[in-house]
């Protein structure tokens, strides 16, 4: 390993734990110990399987196990994680607590008078959502951003067909979150993919001539992917509209917009929030987040079912009159949502607002300090620069050595060897600042040096093509490695 | 904590620092950073009253406790298991809690081990060959396998066949994938709670792609012609996909054993338990629909060390290449719930797995034996063995039981005009005495 590094004075070093034991990292539980039972059951045997093989281990080396596998993995805790569309902010730690409290996790099936606690917290949080999106009434049962999505596409099939209408069409911009594209094939229809403008955003001859009297829905992300505000939203809406389409609204990057602009206010008719990225629950590796949909009061009768609804403090839950019935088994990522209501309870109008504008100005303020070209503007949260020369994959692989999670990359297509970079309100001045440094580092950097990248993390260089020829998914597939 | 700008606590700026900033890009005031027309910029207020901590905590806290204390006799497909402390204390560290999906591996190894794990731990229970990282829920899982079991199938079938026992929101979350896939749902019948093996041949056809039955049942059933069903299945060219849950699955048949070709379930009864809902989707397969499996998979590999390290892999499956060809649009799954099933299991490891199942079983007859000698109750409805769960029949109407029990402190489910649905685990089985004697008042 090379002990210099061109900017490391001014970006700092990172070294990640790395546990290692032969050729293998942290051995898997399956190595360490592992034991085959005898299954024996008050049951006939030909009900029951003979044996059960699984780790064996005691309390303490579990505890050392998942510790160091942690060591082994970064979290926005651990540095600066300006990760593009994915809002990678400060999860408080006291929203964890309320999301522990025993008295959160009730069983679904209870009586509604039994759960007025849960019921009367889950309406305050979608009243707030409504506000902040300046939507009529919302749900929280979608699980995660692209559920909402496929919720809110539902919901456009099922206000169609109400009125009539067959509607075989979604629009997306090329622009687009992947998901868009997926979740309307899931709901079985045809996308039309809606080409971006020289400028980045919306051309509006080019959605003139997608529009159709098939156009179901059109879906749009506002900031788009490259942080641009769409500046014709209300002759998009109106273009949309007068065909008797329907205007969704990505909540991705919902993050820029908090107190300063709504999307009902915009003329789109159904919106979904990721909770996990605009309102600081954590991502969890993975999940679960949650993807509440709000919606005009036209489409407030196609929402999913149970609804909540209160009178006089007395909560009750119903379905809705024109429901598309249910999109999770039952109520959504519940736990999820407690924390979101925490954060947003915690900020007020103040703080959400803040949050947005102090997001927007850390975007502007990193943009202005890399070297990187960033050729579309003006954006908000996040800004897309081009890694130019250099291959933007490599570019995020050299960034790990400095500390930092890389931009995510080669998207959107329309600037070459992308960088999309959001680093959210999180970080002060000199974290950005070191942040910046880290990326004039790399950009100085040559094409040896980043290919061989990273040096200092847990794992080298991981050959993905490799590893999708001959597909290993569990430790049984191993062999005798 | 003091010195930064009044808004949000969590955006570390001091004034000093802002008025940095913004001289650096070269503008007067944070507004002037937004390029948003007037005519859709919000003046209003949203009417959220910024608070403290201790006040929100405080506040949400007391709503929550608002919920009454009940003793909860609930399943029928969220279940609460005793979570061991270790389970919470080590996924909530954050380099786990804060971390986000691993898009860069190299940096990521500690949370793909811990879901390659989970994944083999999934695989050990059902005898698949893949398991992916996880799903939203058994629901959603279930609605997954639906357009995955029409995607592999060679001929043209469009028919779904599911069990007249099946949870409600199971059933609703399908029948919305169905509807996107063009796809049909059917119910076939059962006998005394569990398949019956010939209603199902006859309502299976060559429109049939796939067959889905459940062990344990909806209603706490152990299914006891699994390879009955597979063979429908199998006669008809459909995919059988079996529901369960991983501690059922640790004594039971092995699902591959026995013709199954998809497992789905919620896995969240470990690691997380009853949670207004909020589960883990469970989905493992036959490694000959690898290509078309939806969601998260997790791949050994070798790094430029020669080391063998972890990846996510087969990602052309997926939404963020694929667009409208993906195989789902799934993306951010319940990963975090996934690591904390894995703990708990590996807590418990093989006998205590092999132990808490027996306890299902034990603990579910005990109660039915006892309930039964409650007068105006009959229990089992069905005479089957249970696991964790089962029916009683009441002379009363079952909403008024369930009202009059709620008024003792119990909750249980009223699951037609004269079944109730019980369920007890280990950590309110303490309470069955008690319970047992409210049934005696309210059914008297």
């Amino acid at each position: 390993m090379s002990d210099e590094q061109p900017g490391a004075e001014e970006a700092g070093l990172y070294d990640q734990a790395r546990w290692q034991d032969g050729n293998r990292y942290e051995p898997l539980l399956a190595e360490k110990n592992s034991r085959e039972v005898d299954v024996e059951t008050p049951l006939p045997d030909d009900l029951t399987r003979d044996s059960l093989e699984l780790p064996d281990l005691s309390e303490p080396e579990l505890a050392r196990h998942y510790t160091r596998l942690s060591q082994m993995n970064y979290g926005v805790e651990s540095g600066p994680f300006p990760l593009g569309s994915c809002t990678m902010k400060y999860n408080p730690t006291f929203t964890e607590d309320l999301a522990a409290r025993a008295d959160a996790a009730v069983h679904p099936d209870r009586p509604a008078e039994t759960i007025q606690g849960t019921l009367a917290l889950y309406d305050r949080l979608s009243a707030s959502l409504a506000e902040i999106g300046g939507m009529d009434a919302v749900t929280l049962q979608p699980p995660a951003g692209a559920a909402g999505e496929y919720t809110g596409v539902l919901i456009a099939t099922a206000y169609h067909e109400h009125s009539g209408e067959e509607r075989s069409e979604i629009i997306v911009p090329d622009s687009a979150h992947g998901t868009n594209f997926a979740s309307a094939a899931l709901a079985g229809f045809d996308v039309v993919e809606l080409p971006s403008g020289d400028d980045g955003r919306v051309d509006l001859a080019a959605l003139s001539s997608a529009i159709t009297e098939e156009t179901a829905l059109l879906m749009l992300t506002n900031p788009n992917t490259l942080g641009l505000f769409e500046r014709d939203i209300e002759e998009i809406a109106a273009m949309v509209h007068d065909a008797g389409g329907l205007l969704y609204y990505d909540g991705a990057n919902l993050n820029a917009l908090l107190g300063r602009a709504r999307p009902g206010d915009m003329g789109f008719d159904i919106m979904h929030y990721n909770v996990h990225k605009t309102f600081a629950t954590p991502h969890g590796g993975g999940g679960p987040g949650a993807g509440p949909v709000g919606v005009v009061a036209d489409l407030e009768p196609f929402l999913p079912a149970p609804r909540v609804r209160g009178t006089d403090g007395e909560f009750e839950l119903f379905d809705p009159q024109h429901s598309i019935g249910k999109v999770h088994g039952f109520r959504g990522n519940w736990l999820v949502l407690i924390k979101a209501a925490a954060y947003i309870a915690r900020l007020g109008d103040e703080g959400l607002t803040d949050a947005s504008a102090k997001a927007v100005l850390n975007a502007n303020y990193l943009a202005e300090q890399t070297d990187y070209e960033v050729p579309f503007g003006p954006f908000h949260h996040e800004f897309v620069a081009s890694a130019g020369d250099q291959d933007a994959a490599d570019v995020a692989k050299r960034m790990l050595d400095y500390g930092v999670h890389p931009p995510t990359t080669k998207w959107p297509e329309i600037v070459p060897e992308a960088l999309m970079t959001e680093p959210t309100e999180s970080e002060t001045k000199r974290s950005l600042d070191k942040l910046a440094a880290a990326f004039n580092a790399v950009a100085g950097e040559d094409e040896a040096t980043l290919g061989t990248a990273p040096e200092r993390t847990t794992a080298r260089r991981i050959d993905q093509v490799a590893a999708a020829r001959n597909p290993r998914l569990s430790w049984q597939s191993l062999g005798g490695e | 904590m003091g010195g930064h700008d009044t808004g949000s606590p969590y955006a570390p700026h001091t004034p000093a620092d802002t008025a940095a900033m913004l001289d650096a890009v070269g503008a007067d005031t944070q507004a002037d950073l937004f390029d948003i027309p007037d005519s859709v910029r919000f003046d209003g207020e949203l009417g959220i009253d910024a608070r403290s901590e201790r006040a929100v905590r405080a506040e949400i806290g007391g709503l929550l406790a608002e919920n009454g204390d009940l003793t909860e006799f609930l399943g029928r497909g969220q279940y609460d298991h005793y979570v061991p402390s270790l389970v919470g204390h080590l996924a909530d560290r954050q380099e786990f809690l804060s971390s986000y999906t691993q898009y860069q591996p190299e940096i990521a190894q500690g949370f793909l081990q811990a879901l390659f794990e989970f994944q083999s731990m999934v695989v050990e229970l059902t005898g698949l060959g893949v398991a992916n990282c996880s799903l939203y829920d058994a629901a959603t899982a279930l609605g997954e396998t639906a357009t995955l079991a029409s995607r592999v199938r060679e001929t043209s079938g469009r028919q779904i066949l599911v069990p007249e026992h099946l949870q409600a929101g199971k059933r609703g979350v399908l029948d919305n994938y169905a509807d996107g896939a063009n796809l049909t749902v059917e119910s076939y019948s059962m006998a005394d709670g569990a398949v019956d093996v010939d209603a199902l041949d006859a309502v299976a056809d060559e429109e049939t792609v796939l067959v889905y039955a459940e062990s344990p049942t909806v209603r706490g059933v152990i299914e006891e012609s699994l390879a009955e069903i597979g063979r429908v299945a199998e006669d008809n060219d459909a995919m059988f996909c079996l529901g369960s849950d991983p501690v059922a699955l640790s004594v039971l048949e092995v699902p591959a054993e026995v013709g199954v070709d998809t497992v789905i379930g919620d896995a969240a009864s470990l690691g997380l338990g009853t949670a207004y809902g909020m589960g883990l989707g469970m989905f493992a397969t036959r490694e000959a629909y690898l290509r078309q499996v939806p969601g998260r998979l997790v791949g050994a590999a070798e790094d430029d060390a020669g080391q063998r390290a972890f990846t996510l892999t087969l990602q052309t499956r997926e939404q963020h290449i694929r667009r409208e060809r993906a195989t789902s649009n799934i993306c951010t799954n319940q990963a975090w719930v996934a690591l904390r099933t894995a703990i708990h299991a590996a807590c418990l490891g093989p006998e205590g797995l092999v132990d808490l199942a027996n306890e299902c079983i034990t603990n579910a007859a005990r109660l039915a034996a006892a309930v039964d000698d409650v007068r105006g109750v009959a229990a089992p409805v069905h005479d089957r063995h249970h696991f964790r769960e089962f029916l009683a029949r009441t002379d009363r109407p079952a909403r008024v039981v369930v009202d009059d029990l709620c008024e003792e402190g119990f909750a249980v489910h009223a699951v037609d005009d004269h079944l109730l649905g019980i369920c007890v685990t280990e950590t309110n089985a303490d309470a069955s005495e008690a319970f047992v004697a409210a049934m005696a008042e309210v059914t008297a």
